[in-house]
């Protein structure tokens, strides 16, 4: 099925960029006879369903082609790989980070219910989502890396760890916040359930009710925000990479749609990649929920 | 014979009759604004945002500049120095990169022009925006949802396959597809909101619908011969509206945000016209000379965003009030 999906998306994306009018040769400098001969030799003269097909072949084959425009139409491959190594770094850093710390504010508020640390998480976790990353990363860089020169001011592949943080930091506000309200909501609801009381009744307490009882019915909510987020995390990406001068995904994309000329092989490419990582999260979550509620699994089963 | 009045009785314990304020009878929406009302929350986000609303409506024409006019000064020749874009470091006339005071309350960037007008005139420009995708969204998406639902069956899948490929393809893709389509500018912002916010939409519309068509003033209506677009918009879209405002409540901050991100990267609001992103852009060029720049669009941001969602929550709980909040 998801596999099904991601060949839609893909002939949806081909077509829609090869309908596109104007293409990567209006430009003033070539003569006619010159885009002519230049069309002939990209095989844009085809049907756009042939084109496909080579298109196809070409994935198939583990290459997207050359570029149009950016690089001077170098090959997209080992250019996007690069760059998706470096955001995906960023990227499951932040991820880390905000399920950690989403989760322990969640379960401390829930714990603490109606107590000053309650509100503290509440505010907190109002201001994640009140505050787009890229501002957070604007205040953390114009602080942290201008005023008091602690974090490099730009991303530096040779420093990771150092300067990885502020970006990650920034992203991860969000899931922070978004993931602490709901652990805090789910939590509250089941810590009143009559399951647990029994479990209290029984003499269970402190970290082993949570653990055993409470978090695992809180959770499956809980991964269901987590999805979009993960999502989300790219185009928060897209301008943090810009501001902070990281070499990825995001800067990548920014590049072939902002640039001077629109590449049009990249934004191919960079929509095959997200969407298929897109897809790909959908199912890792579609099969965590069968580990943390095995009662799903069974029920799909059935039906 | 006489006829027991009011007056000739009394309560013995000399009090009147206690009405029971949370059961006594009252409508549906009476009972939504009064427990919205209550919340503190919702009321501070109300106020938060009709706040900007009205800085943003009134600010800009009461304002002695407009928002895209350069302010020249005249110097001791008698002759008009005309700003020229410079950088951040260099001051070229009087009025350029000015720090706040009296006669430009937020400052001036860096050709001159008044940052108080720019600031409230782009936020009406991200409101503008935001509103009118968010609506035309809300339409095509509660109708699509209900239509869906409602006829189920191969409708319905084929319906919902569509919405699966079309809710896979990220939002970043479409728009950078969109932007290879369209003239950057208002008109590209507005396009993807249309394109991706629907679908959120759609999806709670036939939640609802599922669960109302089975009800029994659908039923009725359905015998007394009403047609399939009678019962949809008629009987069951009255009863969807509380969960699609809620949702709207939580769109409208998603696209100032979308607006924000597209100009901020650089295929949103074209210059001279500004909105809240285009106008945080402009002020990260000159953060570390000019840092006052940046402030008032990102302080109009968070306010909007914590306003709708703070609106947006307490909607929810009062459509959908837990006995605990009784």
């Amino acid at each position: 099925m998801s596999l099904l999906t991601l060949f839609a998306i893909v002939f949806v994306l081909f077509v829609l960029i090869r309908i596109v009018p104007g293409d990567p040769f209006s430009v003033e400098r070539m003569s006619a006879e010159m885009i002519l001969q230049k069309r002939e030799e990209l095989g844009l003269n085809k049907p756009v369903l042939v084109q496909f097909v080579d298109y196809l072949s070409l994935l198939a084959s583990g290459s997207f082609g050359n570029g149009t425009a950016l690089y001077n139409g170098a090959p997209i491959k080992p250019i996007l790989t690069a760059c998706l190594w470096n955001s995906f770094k960023v990227g499951v850093l932040s991820i880390l980070f905000g399920t950690i710390v989403g989760l322990t504010i969640g379960i401390v508020a829930a714990l603490n219910r109606g107590k000053i640390l309650d509100g503290l998480c509440t505010l907190v976790s109002i201001l994640g989502v009140c505050i787009p990353s890229y501002v957070s990363m604007i205040f953390l860089q114009y602080f942290f890396a201008y005023k008091i020169p602690f974090f490099p001011y730009f991303f530096d592949p040779s420093n990771f760890f150092g300067s990885a943080i502020m970006p990650a930091l920034s992203l991860s506000l969000f899931a922070v916040s978004t993931i602490a309200r709901f652990t805090r909501n789910e939590m509250v609801e089941v810590l009143n359930s009559d399951y647990v009381k029994l479990a209290e009744a029984k003499g269970l307490y402190g970290f082993e009710l949570v653990r055993r009882h409470v978090l695992r019915n809180a959770l499956i909510p809980v991964v269901t925000v987590i999805a979009p987020l993960v999502v989300d995390l790219l185009t928060g990406a897209m301008v943090i990479e810009k501001i902070y001068g990281i070499n990825g995904v995001g800067k990548l994309m920014v590049d072939a749609i902002a640039g001077q000329g629109v590449d049009y092989n990249y934004v191919l490419a960079l929509g095959i990649v997200f969407s298929a990582l897109y897809i790909g999260v959908m199912l890792v979550l579609d099969i965590l929920y069968g580990i943390i509620d095995p009662r799903i699994r069974l029920t799909t089963k059935e039906g | 014979m006489y006829t027991p009045q009011k007056d000739d009785f009394e309560f013995i314990s000399g009090r009147e009759i206690e009405i029971d304020e949370n059961f006594s009878s009252q409508g549906y929406w009476t009972g939504v604004a009064v427990h919205f009302f209550k919340n503190k929350f919702a009321v501070t986000g109300v106020i938060l945002v009709v706040g900007i609303m009205l800085f943003a409506i009134f600010a800009p024409p009461a304002s002695s500049y407009e928002y895209d006019q350069i302010i020249s000064v005249v110097d001791a020749n008698g002759s008009e120095i005309v700003a020229k874009s410079l950088p951040p470091q260099f001051s070229g006339s009087d009025v350029q990169n000015r720090f706040a005071d009296k006669t430009f309350i937020f400052g001036t960037d860096d050709m001159g022009r008044d940052l108080w007008t720019r600031t409230w005139h782009g936020a009406r420009i991200s409101l503008i925006i935001a509103f009118v995708a968010i609506f035309i969204d809300m339409l095509i998406g509660t109708s699509y949802g209900l239509i869906s639902g409602f006829f189920g069956g191969t409708v319905d899948n084929v319906m919902q396959r569509f919405i699966e490929i079309a809710g896979s393809i990220p939002t970043l893709v479409i728009i950078s597809i969109l932007a290879i389509f369209m003239e950057k500018g208002i008109g590209l912002v507005i396009a993807s909101l249309l394109i991706t916010e629907w679908i959120g939409m759609s999806k709670i519309a036939r939640a609802e619908c599922l669960k109302l068509k089975e009800r029994e003033y659908v039923l009725a209506s359905r015998t007394l011969g009403a047609g399939s677009f009678h019962q949809i918009f008629l009987q069951i879209l009255p009863n969807t509206i509380g969960p699609i405002i809620t949702q709207v409540m939580f769109s409208i901050p998603v696209a100032i945000f979308t607006e924000a991100f597209l100009s901020f990267v650089g295929v949103g609001i074209v210059l001279p016209q500004c909105s809240i992103g285009s106008l945080i852009e402009a002020g990260f060029g000159n953060i570390t000379i000019l840092p006052y720049q940046i402030l008032p669009p990102i302080c109009v941001l968070a306010i909007l965003m914590l306003g709708f969602n703070l609106i947006g929550d307490g909607l929810r709980e009062a459509l959908a009030p837990k006995l605990e909040d009784m």
